[in-house]
This record gives C-alpha cells, structure tokens and sequence, in this order.
C-alpha cells in the first residue's frame, strides 16, 4: 500500500513539472514586448521598465527559468504586478470560499446524482430514468452561466429566497455562508450531476447483469439491501473515477460562477488576474489548481482499495 | 461522455441497408440533425438576409419584442434577430473548427502514442498535463495573454480537448495493435504508416466521430464562456457570448438581450450533444440488434 502511494506521488511529479513548464512559457507565447502588452496601452515608459524588471525579462530564457523554477521550489511566488502584494498572500485570502463553494457543489452532485443513477439504471423507462437522462444530456447542454441565470431570475429576482450576489464568509456563521452559496453551488452543479448520473447508471446497468446479483435477490434478500450492499458498491469505482476526473471541470466552472455571483475567491481571483495580465499570479493560480487536480485523483486512487476489497496495491 | 473512451467497435453497423433502418428506429437522432441542418442553413443564408448585426438605432434601444422586431433591441438600440442570426455562423463555424482541429491532432497524438511504445510515456504524460489544467482556465490564459484572433480562440479550445481524443483513440489502438489481422500486416511488411491509416485507422472511427460530436458541443459553450468572460471573439463581433455578456447588465430590465441568444445556443447544443449520444449508442456492439 504504502509502496503504491509513494510510485502515484512520484508519477505526479513529471505531470505537475510539465505543468509548470507549460505556464513559465505562456509567457513567452506574447507576442512583441510582454513587459509592454502586460503594461497596457496607457502605460508609461517606467511603468513597462518595472514590469520588464519584476519579470526579469532583461535575462536570457534558460536563465530566468532556472531562477523561477528554484523560487517555486522554496515556495516564493513572487507578487502581484497590479497590487504589489506577495502572491501566495494574496491567494491565500481567497481560499475559503472557493473551497465552501466546491464542498458544497461535489455535496449536492453526489447527494442527487447517484440515486438518479441508480433508480435510472433498475427502472429504466419509469419517469425517475426519464428525467435523469433529461439532466444528463442538458447538464452538457447549458453553459453555467445559463444555469445560474435559469436560477437566479425566479429564486433570488423573483421570491427572494436567496441574494442575488455576493459571499458571507464562513466567520459569520456556517447556516449564513451556506445560503450565500445555494445558488451558486446549485448552478455549477448541474454539469457535475450531470456527469455523475450518467456513469453511475453505465456502472450499475453492468453491475445488474451479473450472478451475484441474481443470487442475492435469489436468497430472498430485501430489494433495498440488494441495490445497496450489492449493486452500488460494486458500481462506485467509476462513479469515484468521475467525481475526481469532473474536478477540472468544476474548477473551471469556478471561475464563470465566482464572476457571475461576485464571489470573493481563486475563480474571481483568477477570471481578474487573467484579463489584467498579472502575470505571476496566473502562474501560481493555473498551477496550484492543476496540483489539487492532481491530488483530487490521487486520493480517488486511494479510495479504490476502500470500496474494493480486490484492488490492493 | 468519458464512456466512449475503450469501448471500441470492431463491428460497426455492417451493410447500407441496415443501417437505414437502424436510423428509422431513432426518430430523436433525425430530429437533432434536422435541428442542426437548419441552423447550419441559417448559417449559410444569413449573408443575404435583410438583416443587418451592426446598425445602431439610439431612438429604439432596449425595446422589448415586438412584431416589427421580434427579438426586440439591446441597448444601443441593435435589432436582437439580426445578431442572433449572425450569431450563428461564428458558433457553429468555432465548433467545426475546433471539432476539426482536436479531431486532426488527437487522432495524431492517440496512434503515436498507442503504436509505438516509445512514445507512449511521453505523449500521455503531456496529455495528463494538458488535462490537469482546467478547460477554462487554460483557453482564457491563451486567449487573452496571446491576443483574441480568430485563429487563437480555435486553438485555446482545441488544447484542453485534445487529450480525451487522443485518449480514446490510444486505448483503441492498445486493443487494435494485439489483432491478427494488424500482426498480418506488421509481418508483410507494412510501412508504419500504411498500418496505422489504412488499418488502424478505419476500427477506431466510430468512437473518434462520437467523440469528435461531444467536442463539437462543448466547443462552442466554451465560446460563449469566453466571450461571456471578456476573453472571447471582440466585442464588437455578433456572437451569442458577447450578446449574452452584454445583456448581463440588463437582465432585469431587458432579459431578452440575454435570452434569445441562450436559448439558441441552448438549442444548438442540446441537438448535438444528443446526436453523439445516439451515435455512441447505435456504434456499440452490444446494442446492435
């Protein structure tokens, strides 16, 4: 076990090391003066001086590489070029929502994917297999921003159930943080539903053909018991597969949903940064979201000798 | 969408006649592709519609749908019709060309890295990489650090998909390469080449058009992410992105800025996406009946 996680961890490295290849050369992918197109139109000639300074783009190519790559490696990534502000400081200020946010969002997938899955694979044709396949295809179908307006207008324009915008952090209390982030989480989820339901009902529609389960309803074992000790946990290692594989996903959703709803954290942090050209704080961002990921997927590795008794590393 | 990936079907629908009535037993399948031919018309016909994208009519701004125009306004008083159809050749013209784009160069990638053990390692590795950087993430970062051409956003789109092809194909391959009848050809001397497009090649089509369809679809929400977030085709272009990132601010007061091009696209989406669901459905062998 413990020989397995250190060969996953070690096979993490090159991905994440490419990764990081990949966003110090974004960089270079600018055309013309990057120090002048990250300044703006309207910026003086010092200001450009500064940003060409901060980047070191004076240095030659290897040699500014080699200087990012030991930085990041002691865990220095640099600062913002629009506020001066140490990147990781500034990353670190807007963990919590996104990290509420993606709780609550992987929560609410799971809680109504899987039993949509499920009851779609052992009655299909009822209206239960009906309307989850209706979500699963529309799940694919509707930007988030779609979503989040479909649920905005009546819930938050209309009753006023819910605030059309904004965060309530978690210091406020826990009830207050998560009615900031219903619809929001709602919103994202639907692609993540979408995803879960169809491959929880693949799993178990396969998982129904086989002989043990003939010989646990043969047995006179009650149906509930036979779907839920039997069927579904033999069908969980796709559906764990996908909830880790749909994290890139609701990642990037982060990012649309944060803008929409103004919330305060990585997906606005990123969306901002991005169209301002802050530079270092894109670098740190797109790989700090690539490491979790990466991490997401490993410990949904790990979960496989947890659920299957017959995986062991 | 990642069950297409693996399920390889060497026995794709056999004789012409068969699969005309494979397609009669799927009236949703005909349906969509009548939906998509239609907008693909439109598409086509749009140039030579009296309908203009670019006229502004300050005096009839923000007027709601009415018979004299029946998508009603946005706010600078630009009929809502005219760029919702204009609208539809940039999306579908994104989405073709990212279909083509991932389509060319994962297919690529997949036979490479599933024929020829060498490359493997390093090629999947990459594509892990590519896949580990979130889709939107990743197309905003190119899109808006290189410059919003038309060329850009095709490829900021195409990067984070063409790992799955690729994926789908390699697996396809790994299956493929242990058959006899590739050893055959291997053993008669077959250039590499010849082996991976003429035999090859053909077996792992089905699983590459369904796939190529999903890409197709997810293509052109991507679009409209990017428009919406500022990081897509210029503003001043008629996209459904930026209509819808322009009728944002108006929502309460004029949501259909906002809705038709939604549902349009919504439409669009939700046809294609469905037909790459029946095809997977009618390419799998174990529903062939």
């Amino acid at each position: 076990m413990l020989g397995y996680v250190a060969v996953r961890l070690l096979s993490a490295i090159p991905v994440l090391g490419i990764v990081a290849v990949f966003v110090f050369f974004l960089l270079t992918m600018i055309p013309g003066d990057p120090a002048q197109v990250i300044a703006g139109d309207f910026a003086s000639p010092e200001q450009v001086q500064q940003i060409r300074a901060a980047l070191q783009l004076d240095r030659p190519l290897a040699e500014r590489f080699v200087a990012w790559a030991l930085r990041l490696a002691s865990g220095d990534f640099g600062k913002s070029l629009f506020s001066g502000i140490p990147v990781a400081q500034l990353v670190g200020q807007r963990i919590e929502p996104t990290l509420m946010l993606a709780t609550m969002t992987v929560c609410i997938a799971v809680v109504i994917a899987v039993p949509l899955g499920l009851v779609a694979a052992y009655k299909p044709g009822g209206w239960v297999a009906r309307v989850s396949m209706t979500i699963a295809v529309l799940g694919f179908s509707l930007p988030v921003f779609i979503v989040a307006y479909l649920l905005v207008y009546p819930f938050a324009l209309g009753l006023r159930w819910f605030p059309v915008q904004g965060y309530v952090p978690l210091s406020q209390g826990l009830w207050a943080c998560v009615h900031s982030l219903t619809l929001p989480a709602l919103a994202l989820s639907l692609l993540y539903i979408a995803l879960i339901a169809r491959v929880t009902r693949a799993a178990v529609l396969e998982v129904l053909r086989e002989d043990y389960v003939r010989t646990a309803h043969a047995k006179g074992l009650a149906e509930r018991r036979v779907l839920v000790r039997h069927v579904l946990r033999n069908a969980a290692v796709p559906v764990v597969t996908v909830v880790g594989i749909g994290f890139a996903a609701l990642l990037g959703g982060v990012v649309v949903t944060e803008t929409i709803f103004s919330i305060p954290g990585l997906g606005r942090l990123t969306a901002d940064s991005i169209l301002r050209r802050d530079y270092p704080v894109v670098q740190a961002l797109i790989l700090l979201f690539s490491t979790v990921y990466v991490v997401v997927n490993l410990g949904v590795d790990l979960i496989y000798a947890a659920i299957d008794p017959r995986i062991r590393y | 969408m990642a069950a297409t990936e693996g399920s390889i079907a060497l026995a794709t629908t056999a004789t012409p006649v068969s699969a005309l009535a494979a397609l009669r037993r799927r009236p949703l399948f005909l349906i969509c592709v009548g939906i998509v031919a239609a907008f693909a018309l439109l598409a086509l016909i749009v140039p030579f519609l009296p309908v203009d994208p670019a006229v502004l009519n300050p005096l009839r701004r923000l007027r709601a749908p009415s018979m004299l125009e029946p998508f009603g306004t946005d706010h600078v008083g630009r009929s809502v019709l005219a760029r919702t159809l204009w609208g539809t050749q940039i999306s579908l013209g994104v989405g073709l060309a990212v279909a083509a784009l991932t389509t060319l160069a994962g297919v690529s990638i997949g036979l490479l890295a599933g024929y020829i053990r060498a490359l493997d390692m390093v090629l999947m590795r990459v594509m892990d990489a590519v896949m580990a950087v979130p889709a939107i993430l990743l197309a905003i970062a190119l899109v808006a650090l290189i410059g919003a051409g038309p060329i850009v956003i095709v490829a900021a789109i195409s990067m984070p998909e063409i790992p799955r092809m690729a994926r789908t194909v390699r697996a396809g391959v790994l299956v493929l390469r242990e058959l006899a009848f590739v050893e055959a050809a291997t053993i008669c001397g077959g250039r590499l080449s010849t082996i991976l497009l003429r035999h090859i090649l053909p077996s792992v089509a089905g699983p590459v058009l369904v796939q190529a369809t999903y890409v197709f679809a997810a293509a052109m929400i991507l679009e409209a992410i990017l428009s919406f977030l500022g990081a897509g085709t210029p503003p001043d272009v008629a996209s459904w992105g930026n209509m819808m990132a322009e009728g944002r601010q108006y929502l309460e007061i004029a949501p259909w800025i906002l809705v038709f091009p939604a549902i349009a696209l919504t439409i669009l989406v939700l046809a294609i996406n469905v037909i790459g669901d029946e095809l997977r459905d009618m390419l799998d062998p174990e529903n062939a009946r």
